[in-house]
């Protein structure tokens, strides 16, 4: 009877889980975010496949240009289409790696920090897909989206859904490298920081808080 | 690879010192900087807070610097750098950084910089020069003159020192006698052995005195007996100060410069005590004591000669520019008291009525850098009517005698006849007031346009009790025709904010200046009629000076504060920019092309624009002028 058993999982993977052995952080100021975005191949979270991973941190609530980490994968799936959002080509000139050895890299450098995209729920569902492949679990960390914490903003509640280029536009971030994975996660990194100041009224804002849905109504 | 750093990198080269960095350093940097949001009115640092290890450069927005009493000392924009002063005085911050407008900062280590920009010659000359400019000299209403001298030297002493370039050198095995023969030759009083161009030691006048004349040494030893080693070396980019130090700590008269700053790398010069004695000699205070003791406008010329490299140099080195332009009125000013004084002994006979010589528009405001038409007019006290004309005649020919003389310094005669030596120019106190009367109650163009001239007058010379009751009389016919600071401000308005709706310049678009931005009636008119109709509309009447009506008005009106601080930084950008575009082009520097001027200046000279949209915007409100207009 060996499925009781635990199944055991590469090194990289048991230090990546030694990191949540800690009680999580509340104070946004002590947490160490890592802000992400990947391109891909199409928006299919099947068959889809990641292009390219662009994270950068913040930490003390500024973002650590040093501590980022941007990577190229090697993929055998190639869609024409999306060619265009992204430009990257299947033989391009920028070192690719593989999906495995990204992951690898992805985890030893996200560890235990708050992850944070745009639409996150995409990015992570890509992610956690890439890692069922390679036999893997889930990602464990916490996840905030930009998306619904503009929500939680109440700035606009005409719709909600918006995209990272709307609200670039009305937080006015410069678009510079849009569809570039990193330059995608610099740009959500200034829209988290100026969104946390928003709601950061009362200065005792929480992690928990920031989790909590923005339609939640009833007794606390 | 990082993406962010590249677009870092790519912002922070259009700014001085990063663009003085090649590309490995300033990537090296790009890659670790820290990127800061703040929402308008957060604080980046506070007062008392100790000092982080960190300096910042602003990408987005601006952040002001603070006293405790809220006022502000410095604006930062886009590419400005602040916290260094700090950084290198450790302990705790002695301003507030708050937000002005919601901004992004980048955030760089002091490890960085003492890796990458101290080392770079060219970029902590830079940051040298820009402590200087840092240091805003706040100018009290009626700064003592002494004291701007003094501190003259005061920037004087953070300028590099000029060394000469070419140092006269032997080698080890030449003998006494030929150095003193080499030294004789050259004309100088020191001479630096060399072994493979490094400095090994150095013999001094004073070498040749205590140990050859002494007879302690034969002049056929070598010059390796008798010469001080090792020498003292320093960097080519020392400046006065420490030059200064170096000399007295060291008991010491000259300094070696080699190209690292140590005694393995080769000699590039040499800094004697003369050297910097020369150089001081060159200062302001100098050059006023020079003008005080000359004796004719051939010696004044050249005096104004040397007061035209001064201030180059001030430009050069970022000095601020309103004590760049006190300096210069001043030197102005003392020349023409000076040759006011020789022409008077010229006179044939003395004259016993008193009289004033005014100085008029940007001469009256202290805002002429550089050497243009000169503007006066002469102001004498009433005499009995039957000795009116003789009067009259008798101060034409004095303003004609000053006149010529200033022409001959340099400030060449007025086209438009605005001297003293035009009858029209040359009146007593009543004929002045009753002129500035009919001006005042019949403002049309021509009027309006004499007023913005000869309301900004300023005593040079003479009894200034005449120029007190010449503006007690224009205050009083102000105040009995109030329209007129309606037609003055609609006056104020003619030039609106230079920016077309796509945000471009508005530059000329025809004649000899085409596809040139006018810079004086564009940008600096505006905001000086503006100030002028301000300041006549409180009833002030001492104050001449552009950035001092503002000051002024800052103190008058707390509530507006902001926008007449604002006016100040742009006027200062907008008179640096003219006078350096002037000494460049060696003319008025009225027409600045726009394709010369780098990223920062444009974004400078535009953000000079929305001073000028906020003081217009506050007298369309404030004289109802929109409904006039």
């Amino acid at each position: 009877m060996n499925w009781f058993k635990q199944k055991s999982y590469p090194r990289f993977w048991d230090v990546y889980m030694s990191h949540f052995s800690k009680l999580q952080e509340q104070n946004p100021k002590a947490i160490r975010f890592v802000v992400f975005d990947t391109e891909t191949t199409g928006l299919h979270i099947k068959n889809d496949r990641i292009l390219s991973i662009g994270c950068i941190a913040i930490e003390n609530l500024q973002i650590k240009v040093a501590d980022q980490l941007e990577c190229y994968l090697k993929q055998e799936q190639f869609n024409a289409e999306t060619v265009k959002i992204h430009g990257l080509l299947k033989q391009g000139k920028l070192t690719k790696i593989e999906e495995s050895e990204a992951m690898e890299r992805f985890l030893a450098y996200i560890e235990n920090a708050v992850l944070v995209a745009h639409h996150a729920a995409f990015d992570i569902a890509m992610i956690n897909n890439a890692l069922k492949r390679l036999n893997l679990p889930k990602l464990k960390n916490k996840v905030l989206d930009t998306g619904h914490l503009f929500q939680k903003t109440k700035l606009d509640t005409s719709k909600s859904h918006f995209s990272l280029d709307e609200l670039s536009k009305r937080f006015h971030i410069p678009l510079h490298d849009r569809h570039t994975a990193s330059g995608d996660a610099y740009i959500t990194a200034l829209l988290f920081l100026k969104l946390l100041s928003k709601l950061n009224t009362n200065s005792e804002l929480t992690l928990r808080h920031l989790e909590r849905p923005n339609n939640r109504v009833g007794l606390i | 690879m990082n993406t962010i750093a590249e677009r870092i990198y790519d912002y922070l080269k259009a700014f001085p010192p990063f663009n003085l960095l090649n590309r490995e350093q300033l990537l090296a940097i790009s890659q670790a900087v820290d990127v800061i949001y703040l929402e308008q009115d957060q604080y980046l640092f506070e007062i008392g807070q100790s000092v982080e290890n960190h300096f910042y450069v602003v990408r987005d927005g601006a952040i002001g610097l603070f006293r405790a009493n809220e006022s502000l000392v410095d604006e930062c924009d886009e590419g400005d750098i602040f916290g260094l002063r700090a950084l290198l005085r450790q302990g705790v911050y002695k301003l507030n950084a708050k937000a002005i407008e919601e901004s992004i900062v980048y955030s760089i280590s002091s490890e960085l910089l003492d890796t990458y920009i101290t080392t770079n010659a060219d970029a902590s000359q830079f940051l040298m020069a820009s402590f200087a400019s840092n240091t805003r000299v706040k100018s009290a209403d009626n700064e003592d003159f002494i004291d701007t001298l003094n501190r003259s030297t005061e920037y004087t002493y953070l300028q590099t020192a000029d060394y000469s370039k070419n140092p006269i050198t032997c080698t080890p095995n030449t003998t006494v006698k030929e150095a003193a023969h080499i030294m004789t030759g050259k004309h100088v009083g020191s001479i630096v052995i060399v072994d493979k161009a490094k400095p090994i030691g150095i013999i001094t006048d004073k070498d040749l005195r205590t140990k050859i004349a002494t007879g302690k040494y034969h002049i056929e030893d070598l010059v390796s007996s008798i010469m001080s080693s090792p020498v003292k070396t320093f960097p080519e980019n020392i400046t006065i100060a420490e030059a200064q130090i170096a000399m007295l700590k060291n008991k010491i008269t000259h300094l070696c410069i080699t190209k690292d700053g140590t005694n393995t790398s080769e000699l590039t010069g040499i800094l004697s005590e003369h050297d910097i004695i020369v150089l001081r000699e060159n200062n302001a205070s100098a050059l006023i004591k020079e003008i005080k003791r000359s004796h004719s406008a051939k010696q004044l010329k050249a005096i104004r000669q040397r007061t035209e490299q001064l201030l180059q140099r001030y430009l050069e080195q970022n000095i601020p520019i309103d004590f760049v332009s006190r300096l210069i009125s001043a030197i102005n000013d003392a020349i023409a008291q000076r040759i006011i004084t020789l022409e008077l002994l010229q006179m044939p006979t003395p004259t016993t009525t008193r009289f004033a010589w005014l100085a008029i528009g940007s001469q009256g405001r202290q805002e002429q850098l550089l050497l243009t038409d000169q503007d006066n007019a002469l102001v004498f006290e009433d005499v009995p009517k039957e000795n009116h004309e003789q009067t009259k005649t008798y101060f034409l020919n004095l303003s004609k005698k000053i006149n010529s003389a200033l022409a001959t310094v340099g400030f060449e005669l007025c086209p438009a006849e605005m001297m003293g030596s035009n009858p029209k120019w040359c009146l007593s106190v009543s004929e002045w007031s009753q002129q500035f009367k009919r001006w005042i109650t019949t403002p049309d163009q021509d009027n309006l346009m004499l007023c913005t001239i000869f309301f900004d007058y300023e005593h040079v010379y003479g009894d200034k009790d005449l120029v007190n009751q010449l503006s007690e009389s224009i205050f009083n016919t102000i105040y009995a025709h109030d329209i007129f600071l309606t037609y003055l401000g609609r006056n104020a308005l003619q030039n609106p904010p230079p920016l077309s709706f796509f945000r471009q310049f508005l530059v000329e678009d025809n004649g000899e200046h085409k596809d040139q931005f006018d810079i004086k009636a564009r940008a600096m008119m505006p905001l000086v009629d503006a100030a002028r109709l301000l300041i006549l509309s409180h009833n002030i009447k001492s104050v001449n000076n552009t950035l001092g009506r503002y000051e002024k008005l800052a103190e008058l009106e707390p509530q507006n504060k902001d926008i007449y601080q604002f006016c100040i930084e742009s006027f200062k950008n907008l008179l640096r920019f003219r006078t350096e575009q002037g000494l460049a082009t060696n003319d008025s520097g009225r027409f600045i092309d726009l394709e010369s001027l780098n990223k920062g200046d444009r974004l400078r000279l535009k953000r000079s624009f929305k001073a000028v949209k906020s003081v217009q915007e506050l007298i369309k409100t404030r004289f109802k002028l929109s409904q006039l207009l």
